[in-house]
């Protein structure tokens, strides 16, 4: 499966659009992670367990966008556009969408 | 008695804020500019069009993201700072940290792949909180974009 955030394949000619395929998960952190975000809030620096379970999540997101796609026959995504909100306190949806397109 | 532990409390977090949050800071512009210097060879673009003579070559999306806090220091000033307006000096230097490190780890995925190109670059910001009163200085900047490989 391949996957682009522009609207072309280089070198390989679209053959099908098969529309809007997403893939979204919503998360929370957990109290360790917490425990230790919040020394970092004292010491500044990065937040390296918010930073793995934001990658974690959105991966998570691409695999259901890929899954969805693959069910529709199509053999690429392109277009890709990710997205965040926060839903609720300590809670964050991550969001990936993109056109699922059949390529030759 | 109480007030006293409490002024004592926030005076200590203050100075470890300073003192660690400073420090990393000075180390973390250090690598960021070490390692911008290494991986220089990559070429950003925002355009969306790859030129249509390179037929052959494949497209991978790359992406790099980082999440960075302020010290307690830097909270306090910049909170102090919310009653007369102005600029956030220590925000600015924040986001530049979150942004420059998400796009130097979108470049190093690119590398790992064994491309020099990376097109339509998007950059995101999203704050991270506790709530809806309780922002914590804490942002997330995802990089992304669109990594050509030779064939």
């Amino acid at each position: 499966m391949l996957i682009t955030n522009i609207e072309t394949i280089p070198g390989k000619n679209i053959v099908k659009h098969l529309g809007l395929v997403q893939g979204s998960t919503v998360r929370s952190k957990h109290v360790g992670r917490d425990i230790m975000a919040g020394l970092k809030n004292i010491f500044g620096g990065e937040l390296r367990g918010y930073t793995e379970l934001l990658e974690d999540a959105r991966g998570e997101a691409l695999e259901r966008m890929k899954r969805q796609a693959r069910g529709m026959g199509a053999n690429a995504v392109i277009n890709v556009r990710f997205a965040t909100s926060s839903v609720a306190q300590g809670a964050a949806e991550l969001f990936v969408y993109g056109t699922a397109v059949v390529m030759e | 008695m109480e007030i006293l532990i409490n002024i004592g409390l926030f005076l200590l977090l203050m100075t470890l804020g300073y003192g660690f949050g400073r420090r990393a800071e000075k180390a973390h512009f250090k690598s960021l500019r070490i390692r911008e210097a290494k991986h220089r060879a990559v070429i950003l673009s925002m355009g969306r069009h790859i030129p249509p003579t390179r037929a052959n070559v494949e497209a991978r999306l790359v992406t790099g993201s980082v999440v960075v806090s302020v010290d307690y220091f830097k909270r306090f000033f910049a909170m102090l700072r919310l009653l007369i307006g102005g600029r956030l000096f220590s925000y600015e230097s924040l986001m530049e940290r979150a942004r420059r490190e998400a796009i130097l780890r979108m470049k190093e995925q690119a590398i790992s792949l064994g491309s020099k190109e990376i097109y339509n670059v998007k950059l995101e910001t999203s704050t991270i909180s506790n709530g809806l009163q309780n922002a914590l200085g804490t942002v997330e900047v995802l990089a992304y974009g669109t990594a050509v490989v030779e064939k």
